[in-house]
């Protein structure tokens, strides 16, 4: 269990976590999400004894982390910045770190086996690429079985395969009744992989819940419909039980302006009952979206809270086709949110 | 602690405990496995084996060869006068060596960002940097050590056609055994400002200066000001143990300039000790 009381970490003027409180409860995966520069990394710091807040509180089952007797063997924490000597073997960088808790090597061993690393285990891991970095980061921070793990932006750099891997070995670590801390900008990996969300912005919190409900509660179910028939199919939706409205900034796309479709955002019916409603009315259809995904709610929460954002003015209006996309506004899982990149780099 | 996990973690086997209590130990065994698995240590090693022999061999052999030459008579008599002094006077430039790893030691720890490895091992911080200042203090003590009496019995050697200088005479033994000591403590001091300046050229830069450039600086003072200020300097202070006996115009013992250097590393790594423990890492 992390629990984090009223936490704050200035630097210079530049406030990086701002008064921020949550619990991060065992036997499941609770994401941290939130823009790059929101304060993830720095929140994982002060919890994990690396900076000092200059208010607040931050405590593992109980404790300070500076205060732990075995702390490797109490917390396991990967971070994002990498923390190898290149020059050093990842087999040696794993035993120095575990004859401080008086490990045996044995242990060692058994975790270079666990993430895959056996066959390089002496090579020097400056020649690493950075998906076996963060499996060596991964190792280390497993190395003392523990029961609390944080695991900064574990994703990043590895393949769709390293990503199934982490996902599911942070739910097998869940259901072992670890407490399991995973940060990420990449809201569709944490839909997949956390039963529940902190999400901050510009250093404070802005939700604190489940992951059902975090969806639930930031998605309007609206959406997207476009016809050339709007004044009709309206008409319908209205008689259905919906609500439409014209959706000037959905209807600048490039398309539109061609084809002579305009645009209605639609709340209170679902995609299916809307095609429905126009089949059966002999109205054409341009397009069918339902605009309702984890990402779109989290640009929501964080909007107006981007350290470094790319904020919309005169950019892509939201929703519009987009590459790299699917039907859904989905993306795969792993890459850079496409739209909508934000600088590299936390505020140090 | 145990009692503290949730009961699902507590019923999985847990790792193989070892028998707690011997924290420093492990501590200890941890930083030597560090030190021992980077290419630097033994590098920077071997450079101060080779040139600490080397300059040792080369100044007795010089010696010998110009023994009988113009002007000097003057410096004959003051190689009589401490033979010893002249033998170590190799460790002049090898202990740059040291100075270099010393600091390298703590700031490749920086630079690689291991150090946040090693803080969240070790989260009181202090433990960790003692540790490291007495495995590194050892390693350069034993290096050190018999690399003193490699060089006196070699450099004696050479010399002994003119001089006869043996470990039985006065203040020799103590100053061939200081001469490994005071090594040890100039890595000591070397890793302190490491771990003060964080950044290694900036590290590495500060202790040569202080090694070298200093008491170049300082002995331009004018008067007797310069001389005292020069006396007191760490490097100038330790590097008295290595002769035989008080020279004219030495303010200190061979032991007070030792006791001013190790006052001079113990201060440094006080500071280092309380900013590691203060700054974030």
């Amino acid at each position: 269990m992390i629990e984090a009381r009223d936490l704050t970490k200035r630097y210079g003027d530049q406030t990086a976590v701002d008064h921020l409180s949550f619990t991060v409860e065992p036997g499941k995966v609770t994401g941290f999400l939130g823009p790059n520069g929101a304060g993830k990394s720095t929140t994982m710091r002060l919890v994990l004894g690396l900076d000092r807040p200059q208010s607040g509180t931050a405590t593992i089952n109980g404790r300070r982390y500076r205060d732990l007797a075995e702390p490797l063997r109490t917390v396991g924490a990967l971070l994002e910045a990498k923390s190898v000597h290149s020059g050093r073997s990842a087999r040696n960088h794993l035993l120095f770190l575990a004859q401080t808790q008086g490990l045996p090597s044995k242990r060692v061993d058994e975790v270079l086996g666990l993430v895959g690393l056996q066959a390089v285990a002496r090579k020097r891991a400056g020649g690493f690429s950075l998906g076996m970095s963060q499996r060596l980061g991964i190792a280390a921070a497993l190395l003392g079985d523990p029961a609390v793990l944080l695991l900064d932006e574990p994703v990043n750099g590895l393949d769709p395969e390293g990503v199934l891997w982490i996902r599911n070995l942070m739910k097998q670590l869940a259901a072992e009744g670890k407490t399991v801390f995973v940060s990420s900008h990449l809201m569709n990996e944490m839909a997949v992989t956390a039963d529940h969300l902190i999400v901050i912005g510009r250093g404070k919190l802005i939700a604190d819940c489940s992951t059902q409900e975090f969806i639930a509660r930031s998605s309007d179910k609206s959406v997207l419909v476009r016809t050339p028939d709007t004044a009709r199919l309206t008409e319908l939706i209205i008689a259905a039980g919906g609500q439409a409205a014209a959706d000037d900034q959905a209807g600048l796309g490039e398309l539109a302006s061609s084809d002579g479709a305009k645009a209605l955002d639609v709340t209170g019916l679902a995609a299916p009952r809307i095609f429905e409603l126009a089949a059966s009315a002999g109205i054409v259809l341009h397009e069918l979206t339902p605009r309702a995904s984890l990402e779109e709610a989290f640009l929501e929460l964080t909007s107006g809270s981007l350290e470094f954002g790319v904020h919309e003015s005169g950019g892509q209006p939201p929703g519009s086709p987009d590459p790299g996309h699917d039907d859904h506004g989905r993306q795969s899982p792993g890459s850079e949110p496409g739209h909508r990149s934000v600088p590299e780099g936390s505020p140090r | 602690m145990t009692s503290a996990m949730p009961a699902a973690t507590a019923a999985r086997p847990a790792p193989p405990r070892a028998s707690r209590g011997a924290g420093f130990g492990h501590l200890l065994l941890s930083e030597w496995t560090k030190l021992r698995s980077v290419r630097s240590t033994i590098w920077s090693l071997i450079v101060l084996v080779i040139v600490s022999l080397g300059f040792t061999a080369l100044i007795a052999a010089l010696t010998v060869a110009n023994w009988t030459g113009p002007h000097a008579a003057s410096r004959d008599a003051t190689i009589l006068a401490d033979p010893v002094s002249t033998i170590l006077g190799g460790f002049g430039l090898g202990q740059l060596a040291v100075c270099v790893l010393g600091a390298l030691v703590m700031t490749t720890e920086y630079s690689t960002g291991v150090i946040r490895a090693s803080l969240l091992a070790v989260p009181r911080r202090i433990p960790m940097l003692v540790a490291k200042g007495v495995v590194f203090a050892a390693l350069i003590l034993v290096v050190g050590e018999i690399l003193a009496f490699g060089s006196f019995f070699l450099g004696s050697v050479i010399l002994h056609s003119r001089v006869v200088v043996t470990l039985g005479q006065p203040g020799v033994a103590r100053a061939v055994i200081g001469t490994g000591l005071a090594l040890a403590v100039l890595g000591l001091f070397a890793m302190a400002i490491g771990a003060l300046i964080r950044h290694t050229a900036g590290a590495i830069a500060t202790v040569i200066g202080v090694v070298l450039v200093l008491p170049i600086l300082t002995g331009l003072l004018p008067g007797t000001w310069g001389a005292h200020i020069n006396a007191y300097l760490p490097e100038q202070a330790g590097g008295l143990i290595s002769q035989a006996h008080q020279q004219a115009g030495n303010l200190l013992s061979p032991w007070q300039g030792f006791g001013v250097f190790c006052i001079w590393t113990a201060l440094l790594l006080i500071a280092a000790a309380y900013l590691l423990r203060r700054r974030d890492a």
